[in-house]
């Protein structure tokens, strides 16, 4: 029961600039005007017909390097997300349903964990494992499943206390009915929004290690990395910093469109139909 | 004993406890993990004696349990531990850089707290109003911009187009107060931008919720000014919410200070944590991670005392 | 005169409304906001020191035109037409400033729940003298000196001191007092009185009741008294006004309302408890048995069921009655093996039920089925009718497809409901229909037991009487028997055959219903007995006097 005409304008513009990046990550050898790595021109060549968005700090096409760039990007963010949230959401939603010894000792780890900033653990732990993009992908994705564990637990508890969950107890309904039948369709809203706020988080993590040179290592880079290689120019006045930074901030913006409206759409649990 | 000193001391009490977990999960998070530290300082061409030789010294031979206790004697003592790659006594390193830090986060503090909770005042009493949406627009936007944006956007504009900070923040001992000021005020923008958003957005909600409560409703029958209906009757109950919202803020602010450090080049305790990260020099990791967890949990649990001590249930028990 | 009362005994003329129309801009979810009309042309007068109950079910408008006397609308609601003339002036013609002047002074306000409408961070004392302070009309000392004789007047415990305690320090009940005290402070020439014993338990109502009556009596303090009840507001109110989907219906002296009403929702509501039910007598072998249960919350030493033994009959009817506090919900939750209990044993249908939940086979899982207060949320939201009440028929039953659907619709039509229903979802019902479905959802299983927890607490008299009939109708067809868990006594007196009266986790009082609503009664059963208001002048005065024991709340 998706109508067009009352998705708001916000909603259009994530959608699209969401869809645009996807879109240039998928494709990424079939669309960016040179080869990866290719060096084409003079260090910092400013904007031109040959350069739309100039060349970097080894002569490289801005351009094409934006897009690979984002390729790695979405990618490693799209994974990160994809492992915290299978990991934060099953671990929560188990732990709201059995509860117990099991749900105690989760959550007390949790605690735990976020008592210290991610960002800060995330350097310990880099500062031992190797920077490939597995490692990557597993301290961002473990260290932010806490928050989605957190989530899947509140909103599963929330729901699990209803009388409607009682009623399928008494019923004599097995456990899996309950997780799935009974309680998921109506977590579903906030997780898919929260899924949303989690993408943009592992975008700015990523992005923020890449800065940091823990990230993504050269010859790849992703926005960040580019950020990071290109950021000497700056105090020259060259801008081309500037470009992956803007990218990551248009990306984040235009997720986070989304997932306001995914989360505005259906907030409560009055709407039966909007769930679809 | 009050109920109230006894949550409040059952709070410190917990942050404690949870430090010491957290010491040892920083400890287990660098040494149980795969990953050869005399390796990887010493590089994939060390012979064999030398990479003995190092563990040796670095005490690497002891059990873990050993070493834990050793590395923890040290910390409660104030010792920090030595540098792997400079020798140098961290402790001794770390206080000016620590100092450093403190100076940078303080100035965001007071420039973004106060705005903060006047931009969410803003925003309640305007609400759903142009300055509200414009409020919440920004708060979108800052949300989503990555820490080193906002930093090179300031340094492209205030420092290379118009010249007028410096660009790059250095300070040292003996620098006189007012050049330190200046120094800081690129970082510290860029911190206030950084945290400004959600600690408004926060404010807002904290407002929100109290403004909407019965009492105001009563208040308000009752014929007071709008003025009084906040001065009596919502501010007393909104104070609480706002410290926490506050204190919450103050702990991201003190995380977002690693990256706005390393793009001004500021030598405080990020920079030290990041360049230290990818030497692999894990004392160094540790005793830094250690100290930043601690600022961030005392945070926290002045936060949840500030709960504590404004609650009139808890303050006035039956 | 052209109104429908005579006016002519009345005194001066303290507020007129005319022609009220009162708006409010709603937003359902997925569609464009729209501007509904909750108050339609209701005009009103009332003359000084008189009492005027506004009465209806939820949606009649009463709170809003209550408030409309202060120019307060809630929310998103706006007075669009009319007049609201107070002493003599137009209040909405005086702009904000006018308003706080008469808000507090000349007109105050009581609201339904006082926990939430005290200030938590302020002494009750600084709360109730704020309004007199704000306008002037009393020096601190006078405003507290006459707070205290307020106290003492609504027989509060400990007057001269209750005021330097907080809102969280004192009882429900006795915060309400506290609020009237507060509203009549600062000597208002009208009270608006909204719902402010509905949150209480019927045995503390009454002292609040005659609390506030006396109040009013000694101050001649004119009031509007927003109310669902008939049998409250004829205790208080001199006239009746019945408005119903924000117009009005009936208004008249409260004699004539109760004893001769002239339209015929106002004879609906007067004679809403009147169902007729013929008791039946115990039969041989009971079909549940409670034998000296006790039971207690996580291993905690407060018991919150004490050796409670009752039985109940094939196709009939047990109702536990209890206030708040009772231990009769927790019965149900012993009952269906939610709450294992510590000591006694439940037979049903002849076999010993496991005390845990996990360990109970599935066919006594069927035969005895719940339903509950609140029926949205004993209904999954994202669920269909046809889905809710088709499970219980795929799970039992193994009924699939076509076969479950016919039993659908049958189930559908015993409840008086279409086949339209089957594609709805909950929320797209009303409250009544609500009920229905869930009760069609216990049917399919074909029990022998329905435990029902104030399935009717929660519903308009009408609706409620409504869902009343049906389930004796249901009862009669199926013979299926009732646990019905109830605070409301007069739905006992309609449906019960045999009644279980609690007290604090004890069972005081049990037996069949004649025996156990004939005297002697035991001090508790009294009290409660005499509580329950009655659609009769001057009950009040009778109950209050004929008293033995104090109530909970006090």
């Amino acid at each position: 029961m998706l109508n067009l005409r009352r998705i708001p304008l916000s909603a259009w513009v994530g959608l699209i600039l969401t869809t645009l990046f996807v879109f240039c990550a998928v494709f990424a050898p079939w669309i960016a005007p040179y080869a990866k790595g290719q060096i084409v021109g003079d260090v910092w060549e400013p904007m031109s017909g040959q350069h739309w968005l100039g060349t970097d700090n080894l002569g490289r096409d801005l351009l094409a390097r934006m897009i690979y760039g984002a390729r790695t990007t979405v990618f490693i963010a799209a994974m990160a997300t994809a492992l915290s949230f299978s990991l934060g959401a099953i671990l929560g939603f188990t732990a709201a349903v059995v509860g117990g010894w099991f749900d105690t000792l989760m959550s007390r780890f949790v605690d735990l964990l976020m008592s210290i900033p991610t960002l800060i653990f995330g350097l310990v732990v880099l500062s031992v494992l190797p920077s490939t993009i597995l490692t990557l992908v597993l301290v961002m994705g473990i260290l932010d499943s806490t928050r989605v564990y957190r989530l899947s637990r509140a909103v599963a508890v929330d729901i699990n206390v209803m009388d409607f969950v009682e009623a399928a107890k008494l019923r004599g309904e097995g456990r899996m009915w309950i997780i799935f039948r009974e309680i998921l369709p109506n977590a579903l809203s906030p997780l898919v929004s929260e899924l949303g706020l989690r993408f943009i988080f592992a975008v700015l993590f990523l992005s923020a290690l890449s800065f940091l040179g823990l990230g993504v290592q050269p010859p790849d880079a992703d926005w960040g990395g580019m950020v990071k290689e290109n950021k000497e120019g700056i105090v020259f006045g060259i801008p081309a910093a500037l470009i992956p930074a803007a990218a990551i901030a248009a990306l984040a913006i235009s997720v986070n469109l989304v997932a306001d409206w995914v989360l505005n759409r259906t907030s409560d649990l009055k709407g039966g139909r909007s769930g679809g | 004993m009050s109920p109230i000193v006894k949550l409040v001391a059952q709070r410190i009490a917990l942050g404690v406890l949870l430090l010491f977990a957290v010491s040892v999960l920083i400890f287990a998070g660098t040494q149980i993990l795969p990953g050869d530290v005399a390796q990887s300082i010493l590089g994939q061409s060390a012979t064999p004696e030398a990479l003995a030789n190092l563990r040796q010294e670095l005490g690497l031979n002891d059990p873990a349990i050993v070493r834990y206790f050793n590395w923890l004697g040290g910390v409660l003592t104030g010792d920090l531990g030595t540098a792997l790659t400079t020798r140098q006594e961290i402790t001794a390193t770390l206080g000016p850089r620590l100092w450093n830090t403190l100076f940078l986060a303080f100035w965001a503090a007071i420039v973004s707290v106060p705005l903060a909770i006047l931009l969410g005042l803003l925003a309640v009493r305007y609400r759903n109003g142009p300055i509200d949406k414009a409020i919440s627009g920004f708060a979108l936007a800052s949300t989503s911009f990555p820490e080193f944006f906002i930093g090179y956007l300031l340094v492209f504009f205030f420092a290379v187009k118009l010249q007028w900070l410096p660009p790059i923040s250095t300070v040292y001992d003996g620098m006189p107060f007012l050049d330190k000021l200046r120094a800081i005020v690129l970082p510290a923008t860029a911190l206030v931008l950084v945290v400004l958003a959600h600690m408004m957005r926060m404010t807002r909600a904290a407002i929100l919720n109290v403004m909407q409560s019965a009492y105001i409703e009563t208040a308000e029958l009752k014929g007071l000014s709008a003025l009084d209906i906040i001065r009596r009757h919502a501010f007393p109950n909104a104070i609480a919410p706002i410290v926490n919202v506050v204190m919450l803020n103050l702990a991201f602010l003190v995380v977002g200070v690693v990256v706005v450090e390393v793009i001004f080049v500021y030598p405080g305790m990020g920079q030290y944590l990041v360049d230290h990260v990818a030497k692999r020099d894990v004392p160094v990791v540790q005793a830094v991670g250690l100290v930043f967890a601690a600022v961030y949990i005392s945070l926290n649990i002045i936060a949840d005392i500030a709960a504590i001590l404004a609650n009139p249930r808890l303050r006035h028990p039956k | 005169m052209a109104d429908a009362v005579s006016h002519a005994d009345a005194g001066e003329l303290l507020l007129d409304i005319r022609n009220l129309k009162i708006e409010a801009t709603v937003y359902p979810p997925g569609e464009d906001p729209r501007q509904v009309t909750i108050v339609d042309g209701v005009s009103l007068k009332l003359h000084k020191g008189k009492v005027l109950g506004l009465i209806g079910e939820s949606g009649a408008g009463k709170s809003t035109i209550g408030l409309s006397s202060m120019g307060y609308g809630r929310g998103g609601v706006k007075i669009t037409g009319g007049e609201v003339i107070l002493n003599g002036r137009d209040i909405l013609k005086g702009g904000m400033s006018g308003l706080r002047k008469l808000r507090g002074r000349e007109v105050c306000y009581v609201a339904q729940s006082a926990a939430a409408a005290f200030n938590p961070s302020h002494r009750l004392m600084d709360q109730v003298v704020e309004a007199a302070l704000r306008h002037g009309t009393a020096t601190r000392k006078e405003a507290e000196r006459r707070a205290v004789e307020l106290f003492r007047k609504l027989s509060l415990p400990n007057p001269e001191t209750i005021g330097r305690r907080y809102p969280h320090q004192v009882s429900g009940g006795q915060l309400q007092r506290v609020m009237t005290a507060m509203a009549l402070c600062s000597e208002p020439d009208l009270i608006v009185f909204d719902e402010p014993t509905t949150a209480l338990d019927v045995t503390t109502q009454i002292d609040v009741l005659a609390a506030i009556k006396d109040a009013i009596r000694d101050t001649g303090v004119a009031a509007l008294y927003i109310t669902h009840d008939l049998a409250v507001v004829a205790q208080v109110a001199d006239e009746i006004m019945v408005l119903r989907h924000g117009k009005l219906v009936e208004w008249g002296k409260t004699r004539q309302i109760i004893k001769e009403p002239r339209q015929e929702y106002t004879n609906a509501l007067v004679s809403v408890h009147e169902i007729e039910h013929q008791e039946k007598p115990p039969r041989d072998t009971p079909i549940l048995s409670v034998k000296n249960v006790t039971a207690a919350y996580g291993g905690s030493d407060v018991k919150v069921l004490k050796d409670v033994s009752v039985d109940i009959y094939a196709g009939q009817t047990l109702a536990v009655v209890g206030e708040s506090g009772s231990g009769k919900s927790t019965l149900a939750r012993a009952i269906t093996g939610l709450l294992p209990p510590e000591n006694g044993t439940i037979e049903f249908a002849g076999r010993k039920l496991s005390a845990r939940l996990d360990d109970r086979k599935r066919d006594d899982l069927r035969e005895l089925q719940m339903i509950y207060q609140m029926a949205d949320v004993a209904m999954n939201p994202r669920q269909t009718v046809g889905t809710i009440i088709g499970r219980p028929l795929e799970f039992y039953f193994n009924m699939r497809g076509r076969e479950r659907d016919a039993r659908v619709a049958e189930l559908l039509d015993k409840i008086e409901m279409g086949k339209g229903f089957v594609d709805r979802y909950p929320a797209e019902l009303s409250g009544g229909q609500k009920q229905r479905v869930c009760i069609a959802r216990a049917l399919a299983a074909k029990p022998k037991l329905i435990i029902c927890d104030e399935v009717t607490s929660a519903l308009d008299p009408l609706v409620a009487n409504g869902i009343l009939n049906l389930l004796l109708e249901l009862q009669s067809e199926e013979d299926v028997a009732y646990l019905f868990i109830t605070h409301d006594l007069a739905t006992v007196k309609s449906i019960a055959d045999s009644i279980a009266v609690m007290y604090q986790g004890t069972v005081v009082r049990y037996g069949p219903k004649s025996k156990v609503l004939e005297p002697p009664f035991d001090d508790y059963t009294d009290l409660l007995l005499r509580s329950v208001p009655e659609m009769e002048i001057g009950w009040l005065e009778k109950a209050i006097e004929g008293r033995r024991m104090e109530s909970a709340g006090n």
